[in-house]
């Protein structure tokens, strides 16, 4: 009697403890996503606030017009032309390299001091700050090798700049794919290089895309080297076009282009004083932020969905 | 006849295996370089900007542009100091890594040690785009969301332009990234060390800060260093929201010039290639260079030790 007493008793002190654990991991529980809340409520109100004031001047005519001194009819004519030229000699130069690197460092590169730099400096690239990358263009691009402050030199400094992320989502979908595929291909006498181009990176396609694409979303924002290479604040016209009536058809000449990208006006437009193209910043900013979410929608749903279909 | 048949197919298969050979030998070396390539912009950012610097401390000595207290490069009587721009850097950073470290550690531990795992997949592709928003965008919101808000709620005397809305912002903007590596090194922790802290009657809060973020600890020191790292180098934020005047302040609620805004304002001027005030950029950058490179070091060697730890 007195003994079941007693074990009672402790029952009933240990489950005090125990709902006194319980308590605080749920307060905690309750702290982490308070945080959390924070975080999400930043973005939503970043979101909203950039709703309120710009969604009132996107139209037509904001992506027709060029910039103006008079905050209602300035637009982002030519930011958005180049930010689509500029972006595709990014792609056209950063994606092909950042790919091919990858492929070298997980397939083919052998255990040395050689492979040991390269894994190093990879990371190391990836964590230089933006404006870094600028001062290195403005002074190999623009004056070494005089390409001026032109669409080339921007799109090549972009493509310095998302090199890291390309060569980082190659290795890690290469890494991804069993090694039963590798010995199949060699068993049946393929080379590394037909193993490669057969198997790899068909099967890796899908996950590079998704470092692609963030690769690519984050040079569309990419506001600070662009500056620092001397990308014009102010223009007035467009690049030339890159198809023309004339043999040979294609031209060229934008290349070698001054140029300006979205985020520009929207920095010259902030940095203004007075609130009078502060709805322009926002616009711009508006488009900035769906097309970066975009791009990362897109991204998320091509891990999702590829990692629910393949199943090594 | 078979043995005649059989050497005019090896001639013909020799031939093809070497172009083969040779066909796979250009690849490799073509990928080789492609590799290769990645070294040689880091070569090439350091000879840049040492080539640029070396010019700049022809004029102005090291140890002047090291300890002189006025950075006024562009004024009719000009003064080399980087201890503004060097202060209004780690100010900057100070603010941002207030947010983020406490922010981001909190939501890691979540997300590994407590979150369902229907929370975690929902929770983290939105945190990531927290970190791919453009920072022009940011600093949009720094200064014409958060610093009047401010205003109109706790530092009624707070300027326009201030180092504690960039901050905070910044801080925002970099949560994802601690909680994102410090989250992979929670969960790097084997299940048995957490296992055997609950059956010596620990609860799971216990188990999360005395067993498993202890265990982690490489990884998270090496996502606050990263972290860090990334504070240093942001412009925008700090370009447009936290005023463009260098001055040597600890104070958050003044503003301030950083190294990042600095390039920033000069590139947006109009200066001649080769003037010392073009060769400024190129020195206060070799600073941010290696202020940056130290950290990322750290940051990588504290990584590694958490990935060959279990």
């Amino acid at each position: 009697m007195a003994a079941g007493a007693a074990t009672s008793v402790r029952r009933v002190r240990e489950s005090g403890l125990i709902s006194r654990k319980r308590r605080k991991d749920r307060l905690f529980a309750a702290l982490g996503l308070a945080c959390l809340a924070v975080a999400l409520a930043t973005l939503a109100l970043l979101v909203v606030s950039l709703a309120a004031d710009g969604l009132s001047r996107l139209s037509w005519d904001f992506f027709m017009s060029y910039p103006s001194r008079f905050a209602s009819r300035a637009g982002v004519l030519p930011a958005w032309v180049g930010s689509v030229l500029v972006l595709a000699v990014t792609a056209l130069m950063g994606i092909p390299l950042g790919i091919a690197a990858g492929i070298y460092l997980e397939e083919y590169a052998p255990k040395n001091w050689l492979t040991d730099i390269i894994e190093i400096n990879v990371t190391n690239l990836a964590g230089i700050p933006s404006i870094i990358y600028g001062l290195l263009a403005l002074g190999l691009f623009v004056y070494a090798l005089n390409l001026g402050t032109s669409i080339l030199t921007g799109g090549l400094t972009l493509a310095l700049l998302i090199l890291p992320v390309v060569i980082v989502a190659t290795r890690e979908a290469i890494r991804a794919i069993p090694m039963s595929i590798r010995e199949a291909a060699y068993s049946v006498g393929s080379t590394k290089w037909q193993l490669v181009s057969h198997h790899l990176l068909p099967y890796s396609t899908p996950s590079i895309m998704t470092g692609v694409i963030i690769g690519l979303s984050r040079a569309i924002g990419e506001t600070a080297p662009l500056i620092t290479i001397g990308a014009l604040t102010f223009i007035a016209f467009l690049p030339a076009p890159p198809i023309q009536p004339e043999f040979p058809f294609v031209s060229f000449r934008w290349l070698f282009d001054p140029f300006t990208v979205l985020p520009i006006p929207m920095f010259n437009w902030v940095s203004r004083p007075g609130r009078d193209f502060a709805g322009n910043a926002a616009a711009a900013g508006l488009v900035l932020l769906i097309i970066t979410l975009a791009m990362n929608a897109a991204a998320i749903y091509l891990r999702y969905h590829f990692r629910k279909r393949i199943k090594w | 006849m078979p043995m005649s048949e059989a050497r005019a197919g090896d001639g013909q298969v020799r031939p093809r295996r070497a172009a083969r050979r040779m066909g796979e030998r250009i690849v490799e070396g073509g990928l080789f370089c492609a590799a290769l390539s990645s070294v040689l912009i880091t070569l090439s950012i350091a000879a840049i900007l040492i080539y640029e610097s070396v010019e700049f401390f022809r004029h102005i000595p090291l140890s002047l542009f090291l300890t002189d207290t006025v950075w006024t490069p562009l004024f009719a009587e000009p003064r080399y100091g980087i201890l503004p721009l060097l202060c209004g850097t780690l100010l900057s950073s100070f603010v941002a890594m207030a947010v983020a470290i406490p922010l981001g550690l909190v939501s890691a531990v979540y997300l590994s040690e407590f979150a369902p795992a229907g929370v975690r997949e929902a929770v983290k592709p939105v945190l990531e785009i927290l970190s791919g928003v453009p920072t022009v965008v940011y600093g949009y919101f720094a200064l014409l969301f958060v610093t009047p808000l401010l205003q109109a709620t706790i530092l009624p005397g707070l300027p326009g332009f201030n180092v504690l809305s960039a901050g905070l912002v910044m801080g925002i903007m970099i949560i994802p990234y601690i909680s994102s590596i410090s989250e992979d090194a929670l969960r790097a922790v084997p299940m048995e060390l957490r296992e055997g802290s609950f059956a010596m009657g620990a609860g799971r809060l216990e188990t999360s800060f005395r067993v498993a973020v202890p265990a982690a600890m490489s990884g998270i020191m090496a996502a606050f260093v990263l972290g860090i790292s990334r504070a240093v180098g942001e412009t925008m934020i700090v370009a447009i929201a936290a005023g463009q005047q260098p001055s040597l302040t600890l104070d958050p609620r003044e503003p301030a010039a950083t190294i990042t805004a600095y390039i920033v304002q000069v590139a947006l001027g109009d200066l001649p290639h080769g003037s010392v005030g073009y060769q400024t950029i190129f020195a206060a950058g070799l600073m941010l260079f290696l202020i940056t490179l130290a950290f990322n070091v750290a940051g990588y060697f504290l990584r590694r030790r958490f990935r060959e730890a279990y």
